[in-house]
């Protein structure tokens, strides 16, 4: 007999959650008579727990004796007019469940028999109808992810019954543990069809290397030796698929690319007449291109040639890299005893399932890939940038997805708990929108990390030391089937097919648990390597780590298991979430375990490494796989593939078209184009500019107490900082910079400008709080729609052009900048096909930069400081509306990107930051979204100061329009502030830098920008500016 | 000198706050050790006997799972009761921050009437529904707290989701003022007097009660975070008024803070520092 207990607040106590359910049902679902939605938390205990028992553990574990009441058995709520209970599918995490589990049986004093598993009650009151069908739509829409829960509806009359018959989502019944072979025959057709029926996502060609593979006679040989037989067994065909993933091997970025860019003639007589027309622009681009002859180009691997290649140049970045690309993440030496680890993720497929869960192990995960590098670095901040849809999305969602508010909330509250309740603090991030993220959102998590350089008995902090006869322990969570399939899932595009496997929900508690343990264990010196058991589970993992022997042993029996009935196969690759691989020394074994006790912490010795060039793996003594090492990392055959770029006809709109739009479908806001001050304040509510404080605030971005720059500041913190500075190390002043930058929509007119200007954002935002940057890195992380030419996918040559363009641009950028690349990751099948609708993410890179500053106390944030300072435009500003938030307002593209003057930038950049060091900043803020005159308001929301700027001041190229010269979003720019008595100075620093003296910081309300003609000047007050900046998301 | 009194810091189970605790201890002149719930409970809390400071910091121990503080208070409740009440008894002073606070209200231990049987106040999810990190004010009420005395407007963040101070009753209120238990209220930016709204009382707590102490005033629990005060530079608004460029490094303020000697100028301390002082200062008796 299943106990259940539930548990409600008390009626006198509102509950904020459960009144904005019953506003959303009453609007959204017609539920008029609706008065009111109560919560109760269920906890069904499969343990027959005796009266006294389940009393006791009501009272004392689960109910609040102030605030809330339970009940045994029965409902907790009497007189409801029905009710919606929604618990988690079999097999999924059950955390609560867990933590309750544990609670009671310290409390009742014995172990319990079987879980305790956890569900929500909504009451609802009033004349409320309920039947299945309103029920179903209430709970998929409102009250659950119908992928990994499922909802109940308990009518009055049926009360009796529900009580009597309670149900729990046991998993796993039933004991299994069988190998299969899998022979592989010659035909492509077939052999395909095995790749996607074991959802192996494998295409022929890699299938029949395989095949090839298993039919030589000194394979056959070896296997029959080992007790094999002549065909893959499953878990061997699973762990190559895993190993070989796009996931894991980057396949695309690793290719042999044949590029070309397609010739441009017979459309002269266009560009003709566009440079006319905009006449007043510097060089049109488009000039330029097509004079070009076409250019041809093999390209041997992305990244070799323009990632990691472009590191190795930057001689400058030597001294300080310890570890580039090698490992879990990059690592920068901050000083001669500590560094930093860093690394940013996507978990974009996941998150498009089930935002909270997807956002959450995305989290957990790039924490562990920080605390997996080296010998172990602990996490001090993570990063969260994100790409949706509109919020305010009205049209249908296709199939599958879910609505782009949804995902936001979810994927917020995914960061919320994963950040929060690990105590690393979110420090920096951003949320763009675009409507094509509708088939997949962009889940960018970044995580760093601190390490000693050295550690006792001569150890290297970033170096693992991995020997034959280490043991392989496996520390954390258990394995279940959730999870199977996550790497090569991700390594296609979201389908009917998904499985649903995929999903999980994270654990920060018993992450947390691991990561305190591990730490320990570096210090005390228990291990000699460890690393994530991320995508592919175990057999990445110790796949990965063998290779630091050249072999390993498992034995598969002695992984702890969730549940019974996982064949080994699923035990191999599950990626059941909060588990680390660690090498141990066998004399350390003892020791590492009993430390794992003092935790809480499971720790399992799972076999050895050896030196035998095989990753063998066994179960109950039977060999199920033999994998040589050299076939499973080196085998996997190169893709050669072909990129055409053609460019995007394009053309700036004109002023009748803009004076014509209609934003939004609101026609009192078409005047815009001809009033810069409503431009301005429709400008500062857009999704991509406004302010984010709401989101901001419900992440913990100081927990660790290191924040010197935190994502708000100002008088009332309701500037937006550039980037964030933390200071590390007690007794140190040392700061460390995070930053980012990410400009999605420019790669519509050309993904090389798109590259720079990231590039550019990430440096200014990381220049303009004081970052130094001589001594830094960056990140790089793609997330492209597929670029691989297919029936479905046509267009695939031109999206790979992009991507090369993109890469050429960065790797320009970086080596101009002598900005290192430390690591990076690329997510390459974000794309949406579901019956006829295919929607594809927009090319999108994101560069992360890090990096030191000497003195955190020499810092800058965005806000003015006080009235008098005196406001000066850094960088020149050009007639480059292309792909601006102005243009977009007008549902405008434009053509004249931003272009990256890359040699001046860098050096406008060093001359602010030996300014900056001498304290001779006030503020500085950089010029993105929006121009100038979005950065100007930001700095006075931030201050609470107005002021005073005049255009006629502002340094331009050629003649440019009062519009263009506020919101032209050239890149290269700041607007910083400097007090009166420190100008002299901070103009002698910046000499040979183009700059302006725009105008004045003053004090009170009034924010104006004049220009030549009244009414192309701007005039409002900074509460007006403020109002705007914050209307727009406030959940 | 004065030997440092000891401080024992509870880490484990997802407390993560224990490194700047530590940290805003030592600078206060305390030593510190970090020790785990499970060391603690493995020669049955004997050791906790040697420490004057017991300190329960912020994080989310158990992932606040069914409710802030439970899972850890009940674990003191049914393995580590005893020791920690003859703790208690002996005067020394005991700090819970944040989840620390859920954990002594979850225990009794605070506000303490009734042998710690009485729940008469508890910590519940913030007004708002909402998890929220933004910096309040707190004044100073006059307090048993010895520790907690004369000292100024506190700035410093709060960062939870459950601190909703709710009490049973007006008289739980007039019996927290006569015990003089009490011991920080959220401010108003206006006026430095107690908030009446949010945000300044940014999570609803009933009469703007931020942090109580029991009855003899050792033991004190509070919801923000002074921890994340004890440096100047920990402050949202620093910027506005920064350190004097120093022509080279700031190699001094390095040694001084390394030696944990007091900054003389108050513009390089948080305005928390106080407060670790006064826990170190009540400690040194023990």
């Amino acid at each position: 007999m299943v106990c259940r207990i539930e548990v409600a607040l008390k009626s006198e106590f509102a509950d904020s959650k459960a009144a904005d359910i019953a506003k959303k049902v009453r609007a959204d679902y017609g539920l008029d008579g609706l008065l009111d939605v109560r919560r109760a938390h269920v906890y069904g205990f499969e343990d027959n727990l005796t009266q006294p028992e389940a009393h006791l553990v009501a009272k004392e574990v689960l109910a609040d004796a102030l605030s809330q009441k339970f009940a045994l058995n029965q409902p907790v709520e009497i007189n409801f007019a029905g009710a919606i209970e929604i618990g988690f599918r079999p097999g999924v995490k059950d955390n609560v469940g867990e933590t309750a589990q544990l609670a009671a049986s310290e409390a009742i004093g014995r172990p319990l028999e079987g879980g305790v598993f956890t569900s929500t009650l909504y009451f609802f009151y009033g004349e409320a109808k309920l039947d299945e069908a309103l029920a179903k739509k209430i709970s998929e829409g409102l009250l659950c992810n119908p992928l990994i829960e499922r909802h109940r509806l308990i009518r009055m009359q049926d009360i009796g019954h529900y009580y009597a018959n309670p149900v729990l989502p046991k998993a796993g019944m039933g004991a299994k543990g069988s190998v299969f072979e899998v022979p592989l025959p010659d035909d492509e057709n077939e052999l395909e069809k095995i790749s996607k029926r074991r959802l192996l996502a494998l295409d022929a060609k890699e299938m029949k290397v395989i095949a090839g593979h298993y039919r030589r006679e000194d394979v056959r040989r070896e296997r029959a030796a080992a007790g094999l037989g002549i065909h893959p067994t499953d878990v061997e065909l699973e762990c190559v698929a895993q190993t070989w993933s796009e996931h894991c091997k980057h396949k695309i970025f690793n290719a042999l690319i044949d590029y070309e860019e397609e010739d441009e003639t017979g459309d002269e007589k266009k560009t003709e007449e566009k440079t006319s027309k905009d006449g007043k622009n510097e060089k049109s681009k488009k000039g330029k291109k097509s004079k070009k002859t076409p250019i041809r180009q093999k390209i041997d691997s992305l990244f070799k040639t323009y990632i990691a290649g472009t590191t190795h140049k930057i001689k400058s970045a030597q001294p300080y890299l310890l570890s580039v690309f090698d490992d879990n993440a990059g690592i920068l030496a901050l000083d001669e005893d500590w560094a930093l680890a860093v690394k940013v993720e996507t978990h974009n497929t996941p998150s498009a399932l089930d935002p909270y869960g997807g956002a959450l192990t995305g989290i957990l995960g790039v924490n562990r890939d920080v605390l997996g590098t080296g010998l172990g670095a602990k996490p001090i901040f993570n990063t969260d940038v994100f790409c949706f849809a509109d919020p305010f999305y009205k049209g249908a969602v296709p199939p599958r997805l879910l609505h782009p508010r949804r995902v936001f909330e979810g994927v917020r509250a995914g960061v919320e708990k994963g950040g929060n309740a690990s105590g690393i603090p979110t420090v920096n991030g951003s949320i763009y929108f675009d409507e094509r993220y509708l088939g997949k959102p962009l889940v960018y998590c970044g995580t760093g990390g601190l390490m000693p350089r050295n550690l006792s008995e001569g150890r290297k902090g970033h170096l693992k030391n991995v020997k034959p006869k280490d043991r392989i322990f496996m520390v954390g969570g258990r394995v279940g089937k959730d999870g199977i399939h996550g790497a090569t899932f991700s390594s296609e595009g979201l389908h009917e097919g998904s499985p649903t496997s995929a999903v999980q929900l994270g654990d920060p508690f018993t992450q947390k648990k691991m990561l305190d343990f591990l730490l320990e264990s570096r210090d005390r010196n228990l291990h000699s390597g460890l690393t994530d058991d991320g995508a592919g589970g175990l057999s990445s993992s110790v796949g990965e780590m063998a290779q630091l022997t050249n072999g390993a042993v498992l034995h598969l029996e002695r992984c702890p298991l969730k549940y019974p009935g996982l064949d080994p196969w699923e035990i191999f690759v599950s990626e059941s979430q909060e588990r680390m691989t660690v090498a141990v020394p066998a004399p350390k074994a003892g020791e590492f375990a009993a430390l794992a006790a003092e935790h809480g912490v499971e720790a399992t010795d799972l076999g050895e490494f050896t030196s035998s060039g095989y990753l063998e793996v066994f179960y109950h003594n039977h060999a199920v796989a033999r994998l040589n090492l050299h076939f499973l990392h080196k085998g996997l055959p190169r893709m050669h593939l072909s990129a055409v770029w053609t460019e995007a006809e394009l053309e700036e709109p004109s002023e009748e078209e803009l004076a014509d739009a209609i934003l939004d479908g609101n026609v009192e806001k078409t005047e815009a184009s001809k009033n810069p001050t409503l431009a301005l304040l429709e400008l500062l509510a857009r999704p991509n500019i406004c302010s984010k404080e709401s989101v901001i605030r419900q992440y913990d971005h100081e927990v660790q107490g290191m924040s010197v720059i935190k994502p708000l500041c100002g008088k009332k913190a309701s500037g937006p900082s550039d980037a964030a500075v933390l200071q590390p190390l007690p007794g140190k002043p040392m700061g460390i910079a995070v930053s980012h930058g990410l400009c999605p929509r420019a790669g519509d007119i050309d993904p090389h400008g798109m590259a720079q200007l990231a590039v550019d954002e990430a440096v200014r935002n990381y220049v303009a709080t004081g970052g130094d940057p001589a001594h830094w890195g960056a990140l790089d992380n793609f997330c492209w729609p597929d670029p691989v030419r297919s029936e479905k996918n046509p267009d695939g040559p031109r999206k790979l052009a992009a991507l090369v363009r993109a890469n050429q641009g960065l790797a320009q950028s970086c080596l101009a900048y002598s900005l290192p690349l430390i690591s990076g990751k690329d997510s390459m099948k974000n794309d949406y096909a579901y019956g006829g609708i295919r929607i594809s993410v927009p090319p999108t890179l994101l560069v992360s930069v890090c990096g030191v500053m000497k003195d955190a106390a020499r810092a800058v944030s965005s806000d003015f400081k006080q009235a008098d300072d005196v406001i000066y435009a850094l960088g020149r500003t050009y007639d480059e509306m292309g792909a601006s938030e102005y243009y977009a307002m007008f549902g405008q593209l434009g053509a004249h990107l931003p272009r990256v003057r890359l040699e001046d930038n860098i050096r406008l950049y060093r001359h602010l930051h030996h300014a900056m060091e001498r304290g001779l900043v006030a503020s500085a803020h950089d010029c993105s979204d929006g121009g100038l005159a979005v950065a100007l308001a930001e700095c006075a929301i931030g201050g609470q100061l107005g002021c005073r700027v005049h255009l006629n001041h502002l340094l331009c190229e050629g003649k440019m329009s009062p519009a263009h010269m506020l919101f032209s979003e050239s890149a290269g720019r700041f607007v910083v502030s400097v007090h009166p008595s420190d100008c002299a100075r901070f103009e002698a620093m910046m000499q040979g830098t183009p700059y302006g003296r725009i105008g004045s910081v003053s004090e009170g309300e009034e924010f104006a920008i004049g220009a030549s003609h009244a009414d192309q000047s701007i005039k409002t007050t900074v509460e007006t500016l403020e109002k705007s900046f914050k209307k727009t998301i406030t959940w | 000198m004065a030997e440092k009194p000891r401080a024992c810091i509870l880490t484990g189970f997802g407390i993560n706050c224990e490194q700047e605790t530590a940290h805003a201890l030592e600078m206060a002149g305390a030593r510190c050790e970090l020790v785990h719930f499970n060391k603690l409970q493995a020669d049955g809390g004997e050791a906790l006997g040697q420490y004057q400071i017991f300190m329960l910091p912020g994080g989310w121990a158990f992932a606040d799972d069914i409710q802030s503080g439970r899972v850890l208070a009940n674990k003191f409740r049914f393995k580590l009761q005893e020791p920690l009440r003859k703790f208690i008894d002996s005067g020394k002073p005991v700090v819970g921050i944040c989840n620390g606070f859920q954990v002594l209200a979850q225990l009794g231990a605070l506000p303490g009437w009734d042998k710690w049987e009485s729940r008469e106040l508890t910590l519940m999810t913030n007004r708002n529904g909402r998890f929220e990190n933004r910096w309040v004010r707190l004044r100073t009420e006059a307090s048993a707290c010895p520790f907690a005395q004369d000292m100024d407007l506190l700035t410093l963040p709060v960062r939870h989701g459950e601190g909703q101070m709710a009490l049973a009753s007006p008289k739980t209120l007039d019996k927290l003022e006569e015990g003089e238990q009490i011991v920080f209220r959220y401010a108003s930016a206006r006026d430095g007097l107690k908030a009446d709204s949010y945000p300044d009382n940014p999570n609803g707590s009933a009469d703007a009660i931020a942090g109580i102490c029991n009855e003899a005033g050792n033991v004190m629990g509070m919801m923000p975070h002074p921890e994340c005060h004890v440096r100047y530079l920990q402050s949202p608004n620093w910027t506005e008024r920064p350190p004097k460029a120093q022509e080279k490094g700031g190699f001094l303020s390095s040694l001084s803070s390394m030696l944990g000697a007091k900054e003389k100028a108050p513009q390089d301390a948080g305005n928390c520092r106080a407060l670790f002082e006064g826990i170190v200062e009540s400690a040194k008796k023990f």
